[in-house]
């Protein structure tokens, strides 16, 4: 057992890491094993937004010269300070994604804040200037993949009822309830989407109950904004409705069932990250990015999806990756009668304005409080 | 050796006796100590098998166990940190504990302490900051207090069982937060994560000199030998231990039950209530749902394991912060899953609680009379 020599060799890697990267910018921290710690909320088989960011973890598994460590289940207290200060002192990482939203402010703030030369990424977090420099917070648009699931979703309803489990009414579910629906009624202007909020990010028993009486008001495709779909999925084809998925392909939990889903992308960003830091570069401290950019993806679609459906969907999608299409658009209304965007406004991805939704649109059949 | 040799009888005589008189005055004590000792070891020991099962060399565990708890300055640190909550927490079931009642709803009274505390602190600002630290204090002990004096004042007055009672409050406080966190005392700046505003940096209580504990195990460990002081060696907890042992006699000699259960119950409470109110000050900065994160709960295990001592749950309390602060060597250079840690929380629970049954029963230490 020499435990000992093991953890004070990755320590003295780590320092020499550091040292030269203070003289020379990051580049010598990745010449060597570099180590990088992922940090995630949840269980990271989960069949969601946890196993989203392990499955980006696993494709840095596969490059060389790295060494990924990973901690679930942490919660979003001075525990997550102790885990990245553990990762550092302990395992000498130097590039640390905390991945879950409540990390960002205050704690892993003040983490970058103490460990000045080290790196941290921030998923969903909102960098600003009077953060510290070698922060970041990266985030994708999957309202664009969740558009795209809409439209599939609306071909795909025989009853023109949608039902769209969601946890919170903050802007980032907004957000995507509403790209959604927009979605489907480009399918079926008259579909409408029945939300319900649990209250809470992971709540099996009531996404189970949501999911059931969703059914039972007549809804026949589901989607959710949760952090493990796979409550929703379940249950939902168990009562032999049909599916879109969230966060990750939920396709192997129901075969038949699922349509298409907005998945995220972290496979493809996070060993972009790890080489545009390796060749010297900087990580911009805001990133953001769509279809386009590859930060999200839509599932492959399922047997179920109609002839129709996959070409409409393919062809807004060929937008996204192409020249750009903008989700919302004036003239729009909200459920309540109100415009939320007057006619001849566009409101790109990158607009402050849709950070701030709290609003459901026109076709929505719920209320954000 | 000569003379036992030649004196064998004697000697197996004289030693014995000693031992016996040495053993029997201080039988007691040491059953204390050697017990829960005993227990732990075979907990750790059973943990041990439990691991190899999985294919994991037990050795590593142990090491790697004692390496993430206690091994470096950092580890000791990561402990004292993640125990400071637990033993405030576990005063609020060991101090009804003297008076029979069990009452497990220390979640609730953090919780209801903790937006107390910040209420304080944000009706405050512009105040000088020992003001509003020192409002803050006594709002989240009252309020936590108060708190818990509903499960103790449903018991006196309305014979409703405590236990019941504490535990449903904790999720009417937790509604309560929820409610004012996303409705009226939410930060119109916190988008995605509903919060107050932040009680201001200048407000914060800061860490310990020299480490980054938090002041929170200042406080722990303060209100740990106050309660141990109030309950062995005051008239007040000599009639709650009265009454803890018999009712009825405690009535009978003229103590007012319902007074003690009461005042029993604010302390409880205030004890939890300041583990909201530190980790609103120390570490969070602002309430929101990140509180819940079963600290009081954990408090219970605590207590529990502790025999209701307040000096014992000192102990208790930094073994297993020692046990959540090792968790994440675990996951990370083991791959046991963050589960594993509940497993062996859970056998060290068991464990303990089955040898309850050898007090007075191991014959060495019992008297010849």
């Amino acid at each position: 057992m020499d435990f000992g020599r093991i953890s004070r060799r990755h320590l003295l890697q780590g320092g020499a890491a550091l040292t030269l990267g203070a003289a020379a910018g990051l580049r010598p921290a990745f010449a060597a094993e570099t180590t990088i710690g992922f940090i995630y909320v949840g269980s990271r088989d989960d069949y969601g937004y946890n196993q989203a960011h392990a499955q980006g973890a696993a494709a840095l598994k596969k490059l060389p010269g790295l060494k990924v460590i990973e901690e679930e289940k942490v919660p979003e207290t001075d525990a997550v300070e102790k885990t990245i200060e553990s990762m550092i002192n302990l395992d000498g990482a130097t590039l640390l994604f905390p991945t879950s939203f409540g990390y960002y402010n205050p704690h892993m703030i003040k983490m970058a804040a103490k460990y000045p030369k080290l790196r941290f990424e921030h998923c969903g977090g909102l960098w600003s200037e009077k953060d510290p420099k070698n922060a970041g917070s990266y985030f994708g648009y999957i309202d664009e993949a969740q558009y795209i699931a809409g439209i599939v979703a609306g071909y795909t309803s025989k009853s023109g009822k949608l039902g769209f489990v969601a946890a919170k009414p903050i802007p980032q579910v907004l957000r995507n309830i509403n790209a959604f629906t927009l979605g489907a009624r480009l399918a079926n202007p008259k579909a409408t989407t029945q939300v319900i909020f649990t209250g809470d990010w992971s709540m099996p028993v009531k996404e189970a109950e949501a999911t059931n009486s969703l059914i039972d008001q007549g809804v026949d495709v589901l989607t959710c904004h949760v952090d493990g779909p796979k409550t929703m999925v379940e249950n939902a084809a168990r009562r032999g409705a049909f599916v879109t998925g969230y966060h990750v392909n939920q396709s192997p939990l129901a075969p038949k069932a699922y349509l298409t889903g907005a998945e995220w992308n972290w496979e493809a960003l996070y060993p972009k990250f790890v080489k545009m830091l390796a060749a010297g570069e900087s990580i911009p401290n805001f990133y953001r990015g769509g279809l386009k950019e590859e930060l999200v993806k839509v599932s492959p679609y399922g047997e179920a999806v109609s002839e129709p459906a996959r070409k409409h969907a393919d062809e807004i999608k060929a937008k996204f990756l192409g020249d750009g299409y903008t989700i919302f658009k004036g003239p729009l209304k909200d459920n309540k009668g109100n415009t939320v965007i007057t006619a001849g406004t566009e409101r790109g991805q990158k607009d402050p304005e849709l950070e701030k939704m709290d609003y459901l649109v026109e076709g929505v059949i719920g209320a954000t409080s | 050796m000569t003379t036992e040799a030649a004196d064998p009888v004697d000697a197996a005589a004289i030693a014995p006796a000693a031992d016996a008189g040495f053993l029997q005055r201080w039988g007691t004590e040491i059953e204390y100590i050697l017990i829960p000792g005993a227990a732990l070891v075979v907990a750790l020991l059973v943990f041990g098998i439990f691991v190899a099962l999985f294919g994991k060399n037990p050795l590593d565990l142990y090491w790697y166990m004692y390496y993430g708890a206690f091994g470096t300055w950092f580890s000791w640190q990561n402990t004292l940190s993640r125990a400071a909550p637990l033993i405030l927490t576990a005063l609020c079931t060991a101090l009804p504990a003297q008076l029979g009642m069990v009452i497990i709803g220390g979640e609730g009274a953090l919780l209801i302490g903790a937006l107390s505390a910040t209420s304080a602190a944000l009706a405050l600002q512009g105040m000088p900051p020992l003001v509003v630290q020192v409002a803050m204090v006594i709002a989240g002990m009252t309020g936590g207090g108060l708190w818990i004096l509903l499960s103790g004042g449903l018991r006196q007055y309305r014979g409703v069982n405590e236990t019941i009672s504490s535990l449903l409050l904790v999720y009417i406080a937790l509604a309560i937060l929820n409610h004012l966190v996303e409705g009226v005392m939410r930060d119109p700046a916190s988008l995605n994560k509903p919060s107050t505003r932040e009680i201001g940096a200048a407000n914060m209580i800061g860490t310990i000199p020299g480490t980054d504990v938090h002041w929170g195990l200042v406080f722990g460990l303060i209100l740990a030998v106050a309660s141990y002081i109030l309950i062995y060696h005051t008239t007040f907890g000599f009639a709650a231990r009265v009454a803890g042992g018999n009712i009825r006699a405690a009535k009978i000699v003229g103590l007012s039950v319902g007074k003690l259960i009461l005042t029993v119950c604010f302390l409880a409470g205030a004890c939890a209530g300041l583990a909201g109110m530190v980790e609103v000050a120390a570490v969070q900065g602002r309430t929101n749902a990140n509180l819940a994160v079963g600290y009081g709960f954990t408090g219970i295990l605590v207590a529990f394991l502790a025999r209701q001592n307040p000096l014992a749950i000192i102990p208790v309390a930094i073994l297993l912060g020692g046990i959540n602060a090792s968790g994440g060597l675990l996951q990370r250079r083991l791959g046991l899953p963050d589960a594993s840690v509940l497993v062996l929380q859970g056998i060290i629970f068991i464990s303990v609680l089955a040898s309850d049954a050898l007090y007075g029963r191991i014959g060495f230490l019992k008297g010849k009379s």
